[in-house]
């Protein structure tokens, strides 16, 4: 497995994607916080980035990569290696360099710009974790959706279709039901479907340690206990670290099965 | 020439008069007289009691003559928590430099450390105020001073806690320089008019910093408000003026910076609010002039619940808040104008500092929220960036007509 990740990996960190990728975050880094000259607000800023991009790039990217080296993966498979350290190794591979991308680029320009001095260090660790996260999760998304779906077109309206979904549509129902039943207690429901959505997960948790907590802590007993205390961040980590570990299982159950 | 003598002639005796009948009675621990009351009942008006280092147990020390009490080195008086300490019931009494502790707590009778009732000229100064209930109480009492006292209360529930600088029914008394702490209400006023209060600092208090109930044309400027339940609460006042105060980490699930309820003509200058869960919390207020005020990473700045007719809004700075403005209702009479705004995304052709396109002050989401609390958990969602920029564009939900037709492009700088 390691052998096959290795292998991908520094394919991908070759290719011209994982550069422009890289200097995506580079120059939006730079830019964030020439412009603001404040880093509490640029980690604002690009926290809504990184909640709608990195899901996105994570998808794509890994339909995109998995469609291009089908032809490898099939050499793959006739040689006397597991399935699962074939596919598994292929995710890790594409999902590491992206993680790699997104803590390199956004780094470099926080670090320069005197990162370890200040007091939103935590903050920033904390949107490197969430985009790690992100990266993770989505990436492995897109390994379920490809698995099932040997037809390009569809693998691609797919994981369009899931990132749409899971950064707009989803919160629009959210909101639509929220204000359906407006006159029941909702705490614990809004909190309920929030773990169902790693993106409003991220969302949360960045929130939170952006000190809103007070704010959402405004409306109710549930509220201010989840929000208020550890137990809101801890709570969001596991939930987030099922979400990848879910997905993964299953590609590791789907591959073994899967003919091709 | 004669005419100065005169006078001379007739002032002088008067100043050689008050030489020999005000004097000093000293009270220490081991001198003849060692108690504060004792020496009350041998001074005579205009007499000054100086009260030497030490420890007096005393209480229910009744000033009923013009008098002037002053510690040297801050003698403590301890009350054991029996009931109220000091009460003034003469004009012209100056208490300046004690320590005072431990004053009873009472369910029916309000125990102050000093207490002036029914005086006229007061002057309390450089007075320390430990495990109070009340701190100082003044009762229909009028032209008085409380200058550069600290207060520090340890107060847990509101029940059971005063109040550390009370005034009741009481006219053109100034409060200055006081450090008020862990209080219930750090200053209250009740029916008090003309009343002057400045760089006052109020922290920790459990319920308001400062609290105005009826009571009109007051003034309070450059005070501190920090962290407390609510930083100044302003009710059913008229003509109060508010400027250069600091209203900071007002902080928690009901906590506002300022909070108005019927309040008339009253004007608020050029104060600054940082990191309140809501700045300005307005309800039933008209005629209210807010300017050059800044609002700085405010939850709302300025949130208003209804009946407010009127007020104007200018050139202020709502920097970074969550959320600038929020509305309950649909109908809006009240004036934005020439104000910066953080989140204005418009542009400026002609140059001359003023957005071309107006700004709308009051987000889709904010209107939500006031529905239906639970939704603020979508906040920064990309969903209510869409339906925000939807209702920007077309406003359906909020009120139309509240706009800032000339928003600042660049920030207003008066304070750097």
């Amino acid at each position: 497995m390691f052998k096959i990740l290795k292998y991908i990996f520094f394919d991908l960190i070759r290719s011209r994607w994982s550069y422009v990728y890289l200097l995506f975050y580079l120059l939006l880094g730079a830019v964030l916080l020439f412009l603001n000259n404040d880093l509490s607000k640029a980690v604002i800023t690009l926290m809504n980035v990184i909640i709608i991009l990195v899901p996105l790039i994570g998808t794509l990217f890994g339909v995109m990569y998995y469609y291009n080296s089908k032809e490898f993966t099939e050499l793959l498979l006739a040689q006397p290696i597991k399935r699962s350290s074939i596919f598994i190794g292929q995710y890790l591979g594409v999902a590491l360099s992206l993680c790699m991308s997104l803590i390199i680029g956004l780094g470099i320009p926080f670090v320069l710009y005197g990162l370890f001095q200040s007091n939103e260090i935590w903050d920033f660790v904390l949107l490197l974790v969430t985009g790690t996260f992100l990266t993770l999760i989505f990436t492995a998304l897109a390994f379920n959706i490809v698995l099932y779906n040997e037809n390009k077109i569809k693998g691609f309206s797919y994981s369009i279709l899931l990132w749409l979904f899971m950064a707009v549509i989803y919160d629009g129902l959210f909101l639509m039901s929220l204000i359906a039943f407006q006159s029941y207690p909702l705490d614990s429901f809004s909190i309920g479907a929030t773990m169902f959505n790693p993106i409003d997960l991220s969302r949360i948790l960045i929130l939170l340690k952006l000190d809103i907590s007070a704010l959402l802590g405004y409306t109710g007993a549930v509220f201010k206990k989840f929000f208020g205390t550890g137990l809101g961040l801890f709570i969001s980590i596991g939930a987030l670290s099922l979400w990848v570990v879910l997905p993964v299982l299953n590609i590791y159950r789907k591959c073994r099965k899967k003919d091709f | 020439m004669i005419r100065l003598l005169k006078k001379l002639l007739f002032v002088l005796p008067l100043f050689w008069g008050l030489q020999l009948f005000a004097q000093t009675i000293v009270v220490c621990s081991d001198c003849k007289i060692n108690s504060i009351k004792e020496a009350i009942t041998n001074a005579v008006a205009g007499d000054t009691i100086l009260v030497k280092k030490g420890t007096y147990k005393e209480y229910n020390i009744v000033v009923d003559k013009p008098l002037t009490i002053k510690g040297e080195n801050f003698p403590v008086i301890d009350g054991e928590d029996q009931g109220e300490i000091i009460r003034v019931v003469s004009d012209n009494v100056t208490i300046d430099g004690l320590f005072i502790i431990n004053v009873g707590t009472s369910y029916t009778s309000d125990h102050a450390a000093i207490r002036v009732v029914r005086s006229e000229n007061f002057l309390i100064q450089n007075v320390v105020l430990e495990k109070l209930f009340f701190g100082i109480y003044i009762e229909k009492s009028n032209n008085g001073k409380i200058y550069h006292n600290k207060v520090i209360g340890d107060a847990q529930d509101e029940y059971n806690s005063g109040n550390g600088i009370q005034l009741w029914y009481s006219k053109n008394i100034v409060v200055e320089q006081n450090i008020v702490q862990k209080v219930r209400d750090g200053i209250y006023l009740e029916f008090s008019d003309n009343i002057i209060i400045n760089d006052n600092i109020s922290t920790e208090n459990l319920r308001y910093g400062l609290h105005f109930m009826f009571s009109n044309d007051d003034l309070y400027t450059n005070n501190t408000f920090e962290n407390n339940g609510a930083g100044v609460a302003v009710m059913f006042s008229k003509r109060i003026k508010m400027l250069n105060n600091t209203f900071k980490k007002n902080w928690g699930t009901a906590a506002f910076g300022l909070l108005l309820k019927e309040i008339n003509d009253a004007e608020i200058k050029d104060n600054v609010f940082e990191e309140n869960t809501v700045a300005i919390n307005i309800e039933g207020s008209n005629r209210v002039v807010y300017s050059g005020n800044d609002f700085i990473s405010n939850g709302y700045a300025i949130k208003v619940l209804g009946a407010c007719y009127t007020n104007t809004f200018e050139k202020n700075n709502f920097l970074y808040n969550s959320f600038d403005v929020s509305y309950h209702s649909k109908i809006n009479d009240n004036v934005f104008h020439h104000n910066y705004w953080s989140s204005y995304t418009g542009y400026d052709l002609d140059k001359d500092g003023i957005g071309d396109v107006p700004y709308r002050p009051v987000k889709l989401f904010s209107y939500i929220v006031n529905k239906t609390p639970e939704t603020i958990i979508l906040m920064r969602s990309l969903f209510i960036d869409i339906i925000d920029f939807s209702e920007k564009v077309l406003p359906v939900f909020t009120p139309d007509n509240l706009l800032d037709m000339t928003p600042q492009i660049k920030r207003y700088n008066d304070k750097d």
